[in-house]
């Protein structure tokens, strides 16, 4: 079975995605960025899926439970990189990622990590300045 | 009316993801808009998924179909599983019986232009879906 890679970047933990992931892949990175943030103490963990051309609700409801172990873990998680067609396709399956904070990219998602008290709650004001920060709630 | 029909077995994870594959190719091929093949594929893998966990497994038959105007993608999802009890219910989103989301057949029909579910309880589940190109 293949692997995710998640790498370490100071106190971030980056994974991109860039295979077409069967359900245990997707099963087994959510194990290992469990273990990695515990064993690396970060707070912060990016997700690239912009290599993803679909995501479905599998994959949809492990990125959401990624998002909520890290949490709990003391970690804030960022989807970046999401594809127009896959947003709009996400949307109409009825799937809106409660939870999940998104940035256009790794740099901006970087960006949003680096900003805020991790583990707090987004503020709602602070959100509208930003043009990169989309949160779903 | 049809042509080129092609078929997968669907048993494991892996077959999951042949069947994404070979409908993208299809997708591409009958040259559906990128939003439009972003659909098709995300409702085969919903619906592909289903097959495997719900019917304990299947086929999948992808076939390139023309009427008068237009040509699309026509793939039937064919178990011997179980059969659904409650279809109303189980079309409605939310409702699960196997710890998933609850979005599988609701989400998937929303993202396709055709869908018909054939299923008997004890005899298995067969669902045809279709998208046109624009």
């Amino acid at each position: 079975m293949e692997r995710v890679p998640v790498l370490k970047i100071g106190d971030i933990l980056l994974v991109s995605i860039q295979i077409d992931m069967e359900d245990q892949v997707a099963l087994q990175l959510q194990e290992d960025l469990a273990e990695r943030i515990v064993a690396t103490g970060v707070h912060g963990v990016i997700i690239d899926i912009s290599a993803l051309d679909i995501v479905d609700s599998f994959v949809g409801r492990t990125l959401a439970t990624i998002a909520a172990v890290s949490r709990v873990l003391d970690a804030e998680t960022v989807v970046v990189g999401m594809r127009p067609a896959v947003a709009i396709t996400l949307v109409e399956l009825g799937l809106s990622l409660p939870g999940i904070r998104t940035a256009l990219n790794v740099e901006l998602g970087i960006a949003l990590l680096g900003k805020r008290d991790v583990g707090d709650e987004p503020a709602d004001d602070e959100d509208e300045d930003d043009p990169a920060a989309v949160t779903t709630s | 009316m049809n042509e080129e029909s092609q078929r997968l077995p669907v048993v494991t994870d892996q077959d999951v993801v042949r069947v994404r594959q070979l409908v993208r190719t299809v997708a591409v091929a009958v040259k559906l808009s990128l939003v439009d093949q972003t659909k098709l594929v995300t409702a085969a893998s919903e619906l592909a998924r289903n097959t495997l966990v719900y019917g304990g497994g299947g086929e999948v038959e992808v076939t390139r179909v023309h009427n008068e105007r237009r040509g699309g993608i026509r793939i039937v999802f064919a178990d011997q599983g179980p059969g659904i009890v409650d279809l109303q219910l189980a079309l409605t989103d939310g409702y699960t019986t196997g710890g998933g989301l609850g979005l599988g057949l609701s989400g998937a029909r929303r993202l396709v232009d055709e869908f018909e579910i054939d299923t008997e309880v004890g005899k298995g589940t067969t669902i045809t879906v279709v998208k046109w190109c624009r």
